[in-house]
């Protein structure tokens, strides 16, 4: 069986300028997921120092990370008491969905040089949500450029408020900010809950981690998880066949 | 390897991820394997991450006051709240429970 097409529909998009109407409409809606994702970096800052991450380690990860779910697997792996390097091999593992994004995104914005560096930076969740709905360059580059930019000063600034905040808090435990943590996880992983597979995928790899805490060093049972996300994507192919 | 290290090293390896995204032909990175594993990742992740959150104290297991805020998470994203809200719902939670004397 030949392997269906990765993405079906057509990815290059015409270089038709945009219409004011238009523009006002794509800076509006880009704008409004711009503030809501931004707000929330406050809970990763305060998750961060509640980890164990000092302050400027916290907002460092969101200057530099910039992709939410990898940072809060830092963090949450720093503060079960897991070592610095599976601590960034769960950063990493996250982080390769975006991967991913970029290949969707490179045929309709179309940059390079200079402007793909800067723009690879923006390339998250939310961004790319916000450029794959659009049907032509310019708005797709607007979208893309309005929403990311707007993320990642929103973002960083609610990092360091939530880290300052955090910090002046004292112990964690008292607000609840290690449960939290397990809250902002669970809102990520909902979405893509979307059907058996990846229920299924959820189920076993959390089972699995359950089951290594108590023998293995911290760390390892969220990095065992990928094992299971690894076989699980080959087994699926080999069912198909 | 010290913690700085670590949030600069996965830092740029993100930034890194992302980039090759932009500039990989996609015929190199786009298989349908490679795309199966990459949307399964994140789900097993955050499954796992959830339960060592929630349930981990060092090597032992232990049900207190985080597993309760988990399960008004889940009950305010089944009321489809924005992910600020679920995230305060769960600590407002566990705090109420600690501040009764729970663990």
């Amino acid at each position: 069986m030949p392997a269906p097409p990765p993405f079906p529909d057509e990815l290059a998009v015409p270089e038709e300028p945009l219409g004011d109407h238009e523009r006002a409409a794509v800076v509006r809606d880009s704008l409004a997921v711009g503030v809501a994702t931004g707000a929330y970096g406050i809970s990763f800052g305060a998750a961060g120092v509640a980890a164990g991450l000092d302050v400027w380690q916290t907002c460092v990860l969101s200057l530099l990370m910039f992709t939410g779910a990898s940072q809060f697997a830092l963090a949450g792996v720093i503060g079960a008491g897991g070592s610095p390097v599976a601590a960034a091999a769960a950063a990493l593992l996250l982080g390769t969905r975006n991967t991913l994004y970029g290949l969707r995104l490179a045929p309709m914005l179309a940059w390079t040089g200079a402007r793909r560096w800067g723009a690879a930076h923006l390339v998250i969740d939310e961004s790319t949500a916000m450029t794959i709905n659009r049907h032509t360059r310019p708005a797709a580059r607007l979208g893309f450029l309005t929403t990311g930019g707007s993320i990642f000063v929103l973002w960083n600034l609610f990092t360091a408020i939530g880290a300052f905040g955090g910090e002046a808090m004292g112990d964690p435990r008292t607000y609840g900010l290690d449960a939290a943590v397990g809250g902002a996880f669970l809102a990520l992983l909902w979405p893509r809950l979307t059907d058996t597979t990846h229920r299924v995928a959820a189920v076993a790899g959390a089972a699995l981690a359950i089951a290594l805490v108590p023998l293995t060093p911290a760390g390892v049972p969220v990095l065992a998880a990928a094992v299971v996300a690894l076989g699980m994507a080959l087994r699926v192919r080999e069912a198909r066949r | 390897m010290s913690l700085w290290l670590a949030v600069v090293a996965a830092g740029v390896g993100c930034y890194a991820l992302k980039l090759a995204g932009l500039s990989v032909p996609e015929s190199v990175l786009d298989r349908p394997y490679v795309r199966r594993a990459t949307e399964l990742l994140p789900v097993a992740l955050l499954a796992a991450l959830i339960a060592v959150q929630v349930l981990a104290d060092g090597p032992r297991l232990v049900i207190d006051a985080r597993l309760a805020g988990l399960g008004a998470a889940a009950v305010a994203l089944l009321l489809r709240a924005p992910f600020l809200v679920v995230v305060v719902v769960a600590a407002a939670t566990a705090a109420l429970l600690r501040a009764l004397g729970l663990p």
